[in-house]
């Protein structure tokens, strides 16, 4: 069901929980309602629904959320979606995850589910820097770019998460930014859909500290800025980020093939 | 008929396991555990369960939390190097008081060590390596029978006091082979998991039984300090929740030992042992006793919450308590602060690799009681 009044987004919010830890003028909460309008036009329903975090502002996420909520350890929630989604496949299991969370500390659980390919789907809020700890270098910071931690500008290389999952094998992958709210919601619900590993990378702001390093603090025009940054026309990676949908294409499922073992082996009594 | 086996250690903590309905297995290679982990990947697809190689001992650590929280029996295996990645999993069960097993077959270290020679140096890390005060419960064998019952015993712990639970096991004992009797199916008490009862009234998910997620009841499940339904508390809340789950441990001390005790009556002198080092012990004390010397023997397989009444309750004939162990000296202290300066105590301690035999015990028993019968 496509839902558009405030009444209807609560339904699946934790409405005594908010208002949420983040900033005013942060890009998360439109990530929040994007996941929320996607996930009703799927009809799930809340039960069957589980979100888990990592540790940052975005791992967060769970809490506002009127879903099964698990929040992780830092890097860690791909592993522990895991374990959740091999003895419960019925479950649809959103994983929600920062830069840092999902390619730095995470990095490596990240590039395995993109290769084992488990039913889950992975929404990686990137903003460009650490913001939970204060606004420090993530593996995602572009060159130049002011942090704490690199004050005089970054000389590292950053990673690009959609080349990163389509090179691990990821089956569904996909670019979408805060400015675009109903790409962003369509995108999300075709990754929830995907039968597979599907990665989501949402280009979202972070005014408090990457706005203040870097001489526009103004969410407005952070927003806007995502928009000159990234081109929705373009099938290429160009000069601009392009958004949209790079891949979807589905592969044999792991619970699918595991299940199709036990079969086979005649263990299907237990568990 | 009981069934007679001839079983490596590794097999029987599998085999215990899978016993104990064990039905989700994650972890990463590592000797002297990967036996265990070998059987299970032939074993749990034929019956049903789960297993996962996973990409390292992290992901093996959080994978089996999820898997728990999914209503999985759910346990990995591994050794020193493993173990020490796993300790931010342990801490993250122990707070969300997730039941699961994590057995640890160490080995000689710090670091790489000797892989393929034994030791008891991960007494300490397994009840103290995760950050903060935590509650953990740490179980040892001896034999192999004893690595059967007591993997049954984590499970069944895990589930009851709904805390990560630690068996140490040791490179000599995963790969020793004797022969036992299997326990038969309903021989020894298993544990059921507790499941939310269809229609009832849902009860908040932590500081009562334990709900696995996805049955209807929505709540959520964090490493952060949290009140009955998961969600973030500080100050005093965050106290009662941390004083909680340690106490529901600590507390119950009498209930969570599991240890053998022998010829203590009219001891003079104990030999206090655990895990591999009971064998050699118990050859010492019997040698001893045939010689007519009041030796008693004190075997520990619950080593945390530590059995402290067992030392207050020494007969007062004791005057020597020795500690023989596998490491420069571990367990020792606990020993030795239990006892609290009734009765002398002395720790015995190889690094080399290799096991005590029972003429070090035996010899270093006579050392300092004499030949005085
Ligand atoms: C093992 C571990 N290391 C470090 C931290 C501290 N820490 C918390 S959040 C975070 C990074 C957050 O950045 P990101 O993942 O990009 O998420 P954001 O806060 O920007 O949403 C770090 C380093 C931690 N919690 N655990
Ligand atoms: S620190 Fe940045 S990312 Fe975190 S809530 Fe504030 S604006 Fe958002």
């Amino acid at each position: 069901m496509l839902i558009h009044t405030a009444a209807e987004y609560d339904r699946y919010l934790r409405t005594q929980k908010l208002p949420t830890v983040w900033c005013p003028g942060c890009g998360n909460g439109i990530i929040l309602k994007a996941f929320i309008r996607a996930v009703a036009a799927l009809n799930l329903s809340q039960d069957e629904v589980v979100v888990v975090g990592g540790i940052g502002c975005s791992g967060r996420t769970p809490f506002f959320l009127d879903f099964n909520s698990v929040h992780t350890t830092h890097g860690r929630a791909l592993a522990f979606a895991t374990g959740i989604k091999l003895v419960r496949p019925e479950l649809t299991v959103a994983v929600v995850m920062g830069d840092g969370d999902s390619v730095a500390i995470g990095g490596n659980h990240f590039i395995h589910a993109c290769r084992r390919n488990i039913d889950l789907t992975a929404i990686i809020f990137n903003n460009m820097i650490y913001g939970q700890t204060g606004g420090q270098l993530a593996p995602t910071t572009l060159p130049g770019r002011r942090t704490t931690t690199s004050m005089w500008g970054n000389i590292e290389p950053p990673f690009d998460i959609v080349r990163l999952a389509l090179g691990a094998g990821a089956g569904f992958v996909a670019r979408g930014t805060v400015f675009d709210f109903e790409q962003l919601s369509e995108i999300l619900g075709q990754a929830l859909a995907f039968k597979g590993f599907a990665v989501v990378e949402v280009l979202t702001t972070c005014p408090t500290y990457f706005g203040r390093y870097n001489s526009n603090d103004d969410p407005y025009d952070m927003l806007h800025g995502l928009k000159d940054r990234t081109d929705p026309n373009e099938a290429t990676m160009a000069e601009k980020l392009p958004v949209g949908i790079f891949r979807n294409e589905p592969r044999p499922e792991y619970t699918e093939l595991y299940r199709q073992l036990v079969e086979k082996l005649g263990g299907g009594g237990q568990r | 008929m009981k069934t007679q086996q001839l079983m490596q250690g590794n097999e029987a903590c599998a085999f215990g396991a899978l016993y104990a309905g064990c039905n989700f297995y994650a972890g990463y290679p590592i000797t002297p555990s990967s036996e265990i982990m070998e059987i299970m990947a032939r074993e749990l697809p034929r019956r049903g369960g789960v297993f996962l190689q996973a990409e390292d001992e992290i992901a093996s650590i959080s994978a089996v939390i999820g898997a728990a929280w999914g209503g999985a029996r759910a346990m990995t295996a591994t050794s020193g190097p493993g173990f020490s990645l796993m300790q931010e999993g342990i801490g993250y069960a122990a707070i969300t008081e997730t039941p699961c097993v994590v057995v640890d077959s160490q080995r000689w270290g710090p670091s790489t060590g000797q892989p393929t020679k034994a030791a008891q140096g991960d007494v300490m890390q397994a009840i103290w390596g995760t950050h903060g005060d935590h509650p953990v419960i740490v179980l040892t064998a001896g034999h192999v029978r004893d690595v059967f019952e007591m993997t049954v015993a984590a499970f069944n712990l895990a589930e009851l006091y709904r805390v990560p639970v630690v068996l140490l096991l040791d490179e000599i004992l995963s790969h020793m082979r004797e022969n036992i009797f299997v326990p038969e199916p309903g021989e020894l008490e298993v544990i059921p998991r507790s499941r939310p009862v269809n229609g009832a009234k849902p009860v908040a998910p932590f500081g009562g039984p334990f709900i696995p997620l996805g049955y209807g009841v929505r709540f959520s499940v964090t490493g952060l300090a949290h009140d009955d339904w998961g969600f973030p508390v500080e100050g005093p809340p965050a106290e009662r929740l941390l004083r909680r789950i340690v106490e529901k441990v600590w507390s119950k001390a009498r209930e969570i030992a599991r240890y053998e005790a022998l010829y203590l009556d009219d001891a003079r002198a104990v030999v206090v042992c655990y895990g591999i080092v009971s064998r050699p012990a118990e050859s010492a004390v019997e040698a001893l006793r045939s010689e007519g010397l009041k030796v008693g023997l004190l075997t520990l397989k619950t080593l945390w919450p530590f059995p402290d009444f067992l030392f207050r309750e020494l007969p007062t004939t004791v005057e020597y308590v020795l500690v023989p162990e596998l490491n420069l000296g571990q367990l020792v202290r606990e020993v030795e602060r239990a006892v609290g300066g009734r009765a002398r105590v002395e720790h015995l301690g190889r690094v080399d690799g290799y096991l005590l035999t029972p003429e070090q015990i035996a010899g270093r028993v006579v050392e300092n009681l004499g030949r005085r019968v």
